[in-house]
């Protein structure tokens, strides 16, 4: 099995665009991944798309050159970029193309995500009884967690504010004003105690990451490699009380991100502890501040004094979404885990200017979570 | 007339209705709605259990804004009111999610009993009033 280098990436700035087509958003994260690895788009051998906006997110491939290469398409609602990221790295890794490209784009509508529920495998009841929201969910696991493991309200919006601190330090976030942990707690709440501004928003955005054989990156760039070493996707196991769920067994089980973390950590070969920079799923503060102890960061609990003592700031000893997050970028549900990629590159490689992890970060770890329960983690090092 | 707001998933509008979860022969595992496979175990054994209509709120929010697409109730979107929306355990045999009749925050909390209700939802098109389930607190 061959190492997987990340010899490129590139991002389109996320937040509205107009009348900007979704597929141009991709075209030109793609352009700038390309630029970014120092190759041509007829050196890629393949790639995978992933997209909600757009049917076929392939179809790229006709603003960018038709080469006929094999060009698939991802779907796992926000955990699309996930699949596109482990296909890509697992193509390479078992030897069947060189060289390939992730992206992920989408051009969300304003307003909550809602769909039929069939779409999900749900009966029509679930949405005509008003269930059939993802915001729900977020709003019973964030309390239902908050009150067993001693979480203040206040804690989120902790989170909340430096999210939006470090959106601020970043030119391609879409939400770059701080806003005051007082202010996001006074917002309209939507689902207790998930204030407005504690919640991402949909919006516009795209990401690619040109892949290579670990072996061959030095013919490709001078750029500083990062590698791939793991990346796991799991799926909600019965049990899991996840999202868009009528019911629960009284024994639950787990969440499938604690399950595709450990996997990660055990295919990479290292711990938590070894981590350097973090992006974790946050859809809403809850989900982040959770999220922070299903990858094994921390305990369940230990998240009120961490956030307290500014653990998680880019200055911490565990910098979570050094970039903003969801919170700050929005949630361009085929793009986002990309855009988690794209950030760790920047911290591995130290081109991330202001909001850079001091000490020559090396190890990165990205976990996405998506409906209906598909959860990832993605580790790269230098 | 009355009708639930599905066929199959409760015996309402019997006296003393109940939800109808799906109990798998094989594993024991239960489901609500019933399905026609179990979900633990992928057995086609299922059998209707008729699920306990008193529990305790397990977890619970407040729906704060309009639910959108397909959404059949008549609360104007423009005024829309929070509901509250739980996951309530029923008896020792099962959680299921749904309407609260209870909104306040101060008024809800984790452990509380609760018990299951039907309540008027919509009219439809052939004049039946459509009920949907909900919990409501106990005492």
């Amino acid at each position: 099995m061959n190492d997987v280098a990340i010899i490129g990436v590139g991002l389109h700035p996320f937040g509205r665009f107009g009348d900007k087509p979704c597929m141009q958003l991709g075209a030109d994260a793609i352009q700038l991944a390309l630029k970014d690895a120092g190759v041509q788009w007829s050196d890629i051998q393949f790639g995978v798309a992933g997209a909600h906006s757009i049917a076929s997110p392939d179809a790229v491939n006709r603003l960018v050159g038709q080469t006929g290469i094999p060009f698939t398409s991802v779907f796992n609602a926000c955990a699309t970029a996930a699949s596109a990221i482990k296909l890509t790295a697992d193509t390479i890794r078992l030897g069947t193309y060189d060289i390939g490209i992730a992206v992920g784009m989408d051009k969300h509508p304003r307003g909550a995500f809602t769909d039929k529920p069939s779409m999900m495998g749900l009966p029509d009841w679930y949405g005509e009884n008003g269930q059939f929201l993802t915001t729900k969910f977020f709003g019973m696991k964030a309390n239902r967690y908050c009150e067993a493991n001693g979480i203040s309200h206040r804690t989120l919006a902790k989170v909340a504010a430096k999210n939006y601190r470090n959106g601020s330090k970043n030119e391609n976030a879409f939400r770059r004003t701080p806003i005051s942990e007082d202010d996001i707690l006074d917002s309209q709440m939507l689902n207790y105690p998930l204030t407005h501004y504690m919640f991402c928003a949909p919006d516009e955005g795209a990401a690619a990451v040109v892949m290579c054989r670990a072996d061959l990156a030095e013919r490709f760039t001078s750029n500083k490699p990062v590698y791939v070493r793991s990346s796991e996707i799991r799926t909600a196991r019965y049990g899991a009380y996840e999202v868009h769920a009528t019911f629960a067994p009284v024994d639950e089980d787990v969440s499938p991100t604690v399950f595709a973390s450990k996997a990660a950590f055990e295919n990479a070969g290292i711990g938590p502890e070894d981590v350097d920079v973090i992006q974790l799923q946050d859809t809403d503060a809850g989900a982040e501040v959770i999220h922070m102890a299903e990858t094994g960061f921390c305990k369940d609990g230990d998240q009120e004094k961490l956030l307290a003592d500014g653990a998680t700031e880019i200055d911490g000893p565990m910098p979570v979404n050094t970039d903003g997050g969801l919170i700050a970028n929005g949630e361009p549900i085929g793009a986002s885990g990309l855009r988690q990629m794209h950030e760790l590159v920047r911290q591995l490689r130290g081109e991330a200017g202001d909001r850079q992890v001091p000490g020559n970060p090396k190890v990165g770890f990205a976990q996405v979570y998506g409906a209906p329960g598909v959860a990832a983690a993605t580790i790269l090092s230098t | 007339m009355q009708r639930a707001i599905a066929q199959g998933i409760s015996t309402f509008p019997d006296d003393d209705p109940r939800l109808i979860g799906g109990r798998c022969g094989d594993c024991d595992a239960i489901a609500f709605p019933l399905q026609q496979l179990c979900p633990r175990c992928s057995s086609p054994n299922i059998a209707e259990e008729l699920l306990p209509s008193r529990g305790t709120l397990a977890a619970w929010t407040t729906q704060g804004f309009y639910p959108g697409f397909g959404y059949k109730g008549t609360e104007p979107a423009d005024a829309w009111e929070p509901i509250g929306v739980g996951l309530v355990q029923l008896g020792d045999v099962i959680k299921v999610e749904g309407r609260l009749t209870e909104s306040d925050p101060e008024k809800l909390h984790t452990g509380m009993e609760m018990e299951l209700t039907f309540v008027p939802f919509y009219t439809d098109d052939e004049g039946a009033e459509v009920h949907t389930f909900a919990f409501k607190p106990v005492g």
